[in-house]
């Protein structure tokens, strides 16, 4: 597995040795953990039903619908290194709904529903995985990357508004 | 006789599972590992067995959560707790909400506050710093593009220190993970 750096300091842009740097060193321990999150849960050594090209695609398309750019670039970019193929890499396009395939469909409404409004998520969205062929364990392995990832993107958005404190 | 809780309480429900959780005669020695499973403790809650499907995730996910609501220094616990209980509003994990409303309480020996916030949201009439954090939980947890320069800057006038806001959003960011896979993964049930 490709180590990655610290994938929010470099997307806040925080300066070496400015005062944001200094508060964040404070709570060094968290941001490691963060990283280390990331990689597992973007490029898992197990990864079961979802390859790392998917779930890089499946990223991408939260930073989307979060107005991320910046992640969504850094989305893209492991999309390449895992080498996504063309029909994998269409997940990360927010106008697709996965087409004729019926678990592509399913993982996309599902990570959309669960990115943008989890208040609305109900257990009959489960079973809607479940029947498009989705096994228990992938079903968790969804949900902690669209969880994860809409974390991950609330930190970094928290951070570079302490960036722009005086 | 069981049923499904549909409003927010400090009344801490059980936690159903839609997704089977892990069999633990089945478990992987890395499952085992993450679980911190030894012949005399196998007691480990449905929730985290469900999230032992991914263990990868799952064992920096503890440390970390450990880490952000109760490392030392920086914001109050009870405030961290706030942080957690706004972003469980916004997302209507009425099971994350009741744990840490509950925590609040219990920390600060008022229940008053969670009380406000139950009833009125983010127009509950709680103290200047107290709503500044809550406001901010919320437009965080909402979306991160909502929360502004000056909901940062309320914070800052509300007296906040850097190394609080720090804990704040990582409290708050927390939730945003904890409710999308206790809401989407299971229910609240009052027995």
């Amino acid at each position: 597995m490709a180590e990655t750096k610290d994938v929010i300091a470099e997307i806040v842009g925080i300066e070496p040795g400015s005062t944001l740097a200094q508060v964040v060193a404070g709570r060094a321990d968290i941001m490691a953990l963060t990283q280390q999150t990331h990689d597992g849960a973007l490029m898992p050594e197990t990864p079961g039903g979802l390859s790392h090209a998917e779930r890089a695609a499946l990223a991408c398309r939260i930073a989307k619908i979060n107005n991320e750019t910046a992640f969504e670039a850094h989305f893209e970019a492991l999309m390449d290194e895992a080498g996504a193929s063309d029909a994998t890499a269409r997940i990360a396009d927010i106008w697709f709904d996965g087409g004729s395939d019926a678990r592509l469909k399913a993982l996309i409404r599902h990570v959309d529903l669960v990115a943008h409004a989890p208040k609305d998520a109900t257990r009959r969205d489960i079973e809607l995985l479940r029947e498009a062929g989705i096994a228990e364990p992938d079903i968790v392995r969804l949900a902690e990357l669209v969880a994860f990832v809409s974390y991950q993107i609330r930190v970094a958005a928290g951070l570079r508004l302490m960036r722009g404190l005086a | 006789m069981s049923r499904i809780v549909h409003e927010f309480t400090t009344d801490i429900p059980a936690w159903k599972p839609y997704v089977k959780p892990l069999d633990l005669t089945e478990a992987s020695p890395e499952q085992l590992d993450a679980l911190k499973i030894t012949p005399s403790n196998t007691k480990v809650s449905d929730y985290v067995l469900v999230l032992a499907h991914d263990v990868e995730t799952l064992k920096h996910r503890t440390p970390l959560f450990n880490g952000v609501m109760y490392n030392k220094g920086g914001l109050s616990r009870a405030e961290r707790e706030i942080g957690a209980v706004g972003a469980s509003i916004v997302n209507r994990c009425i099971y994350c909400a009741a744990v840490h409303a509950g925590r609040y309480n219990q920390l600060t020996k008022d229940e008053t506050v969670i009380d406000a916030i139950f009833a009125d949201g983010v127009d509950a009439e709680i103290e200047p710093r107290l709503k500044a954090i809550l406001d901010f939980s919320v437009k965080l947890s909402k979306c991160p593009q909502d929360a502004n320069e000056d909901d940062m800057q309320a914070l800052v006038d509300a007296g906040l220190a850097r190394d609080e806001i720090l804990d704040l959003i990582l409290s708050t960011a927390l939730f945003g993970w904890a409710n999308r896979l206790m809401h989407t993964l299971g229910e609240p049930i009052a027995e």
